[in-house]
């Protein structure tokens, strides 16, 4: 007997409360302000940082905003596309190739010569 | 004989279709959604990396953000990238994130009372589904106002590798976010036709999952193409 047969829902009303579903209560209006708020504030200071020539002609300006852009990303994806309260399955069918595709832009980037390892 | 085989194909079209869930009891059309959201990212990464190998390696200018004189006719052109337009359409595509989830915690909880004019104005799902539908149509004029503008100052698909690798890259990216709009545009359809309630929360979603990954994406844009020099 398939035991999931019989506990899958199947009509329309069911649709809104999947009984298997594992999700927990969405953040309330209060927290997407904030977040959108923070990602304001993100972005206003990742364009100060590109209008100052002594910063942008230093090492750090480039690892700076590679990491507020990967912060943006994540809190977009955490919040607002509520995977931080979604079933896990989603965080692999998302993280999985988004970390196959991360990898191959390395590997390109290593390959034509974009970044390099100094050795001595 | 046909007029009991109409009444059939009548109750047949008209009845709710059923939904599938998968044996750990989520519904299929979300776990394709994310399927395509990962294919997605592979798509826009193999773009993104086209960008970034054939960053700088342009013979001729206009280049984004160097100045360029061109040697045959003496023209000097300027950096082509205008960042500040482009930040405020930045702006405008994370505001669209906002009004997306706005929408959808309006669908969601459609059935629940309002007290306050706030509760109503933040539970009008029509509102907060236009607002997101005219923030993107803004951030593709946006878009159509920097590509005619770059076409004016010498730069096409084919002046140079710049030029093909940014206009193949942004052009998809706003593609998807003319198909987010049309998707809005017909979430709104229904919405006015018989109003989206709590039991259609997942249509939104799906919608709003679609909504944030096109927001995430040029988030990433706009850092390596835009701002990173």
């Amino acid at each position: 007997m398939d035991t999931h047969a019989t506990n899958l829902p199947d009509s329309a009303e069911a649709d809104a409360h999947a009984p298997g579903e594992v999700e927990h209560a969405h953040p309330t209006w209060s927290t997407y302000w904030k977040v959108a708020l923070i990602l304001t504030l993100i972005t206003v200071a990742e364009v100060w940082l590109y209008y100052i020539p002594s910063f942008v002609a230093g090492r750090g300006f480039i690892p700076t905003l590679l990491v507020l852009s990967a912060l943006k990303f994540t809190i977009v994806v955490m919040f607002y596309m509520h995977l931080k309260y979604d079933h896990r399955l989603f965080r692999v069918l998302f993280t999985g190739p988004l970390m196959i595709a991360s990898l191959t832009l390395l590997a390109l980037m290593f390959l034509f010569g974009h970044l390099y390892i100094k050795i001595m | 004989m046909t007029a009991p085989a109409a009444r059939i194909h009548v109750a047949h079209t008209s009845a709710p279709a059923p939904h599938h869930y998968t044996t750990l009891g989520l519904d299929s059309r979300k776990v394709a959604i994310w399927a395509f959201i990962g294919s997605e990212c592979m798509l826009f990464v193999s773009l993104i990396s086209t960008y970034l190998i054939y960053k700088g390696r342009s013979v001729v200018g206009p280049f984004p953000h160097e100045t360029w004189t061109d040697p045959t006719t003496g023209h000097v052109l300027k950096p082509i990238l205008n960042i500040p337009v482009t930040s405020a359409s930045t702006f405008v595509l994370l505001m669209s994130s906002l009004f997306m989830v706005l929408a959808l915690a309006a669908v969601q909880n459609k059935e629940k009372p309002k007290h306050s004019r706030g509760d109503r104005i933040l539970g009008n799902s029509k509102l907060w589904l236009w607002m997101t539908a005219i923030a993107g149509t803004t951030f593709l004029g946006f878009q159509a106002f920097e590509f005619t503008s770059f076409v004016h100052e010498g730069l096409t698909i084919r002046t140079n590798l710049f030029g093909s690798s940014f206009f193949t890259l942004t052009g998809f990216h706003g593609a998807h976010v003319t198909a987010g709009v049309l998707w809005l545009v017909t979430l709104l359809a229904i919405d006015y036709r018989r109003g989206l309630g709590s039991r259609d929360s997942l249509l939104v979603d799906i919608a709003a999952l679609y909504w944030h990954f096109v927001d995430v994406i040029w988030i990433v844009i706009f850092t390596l193409v835009y701002l990173i020099k």
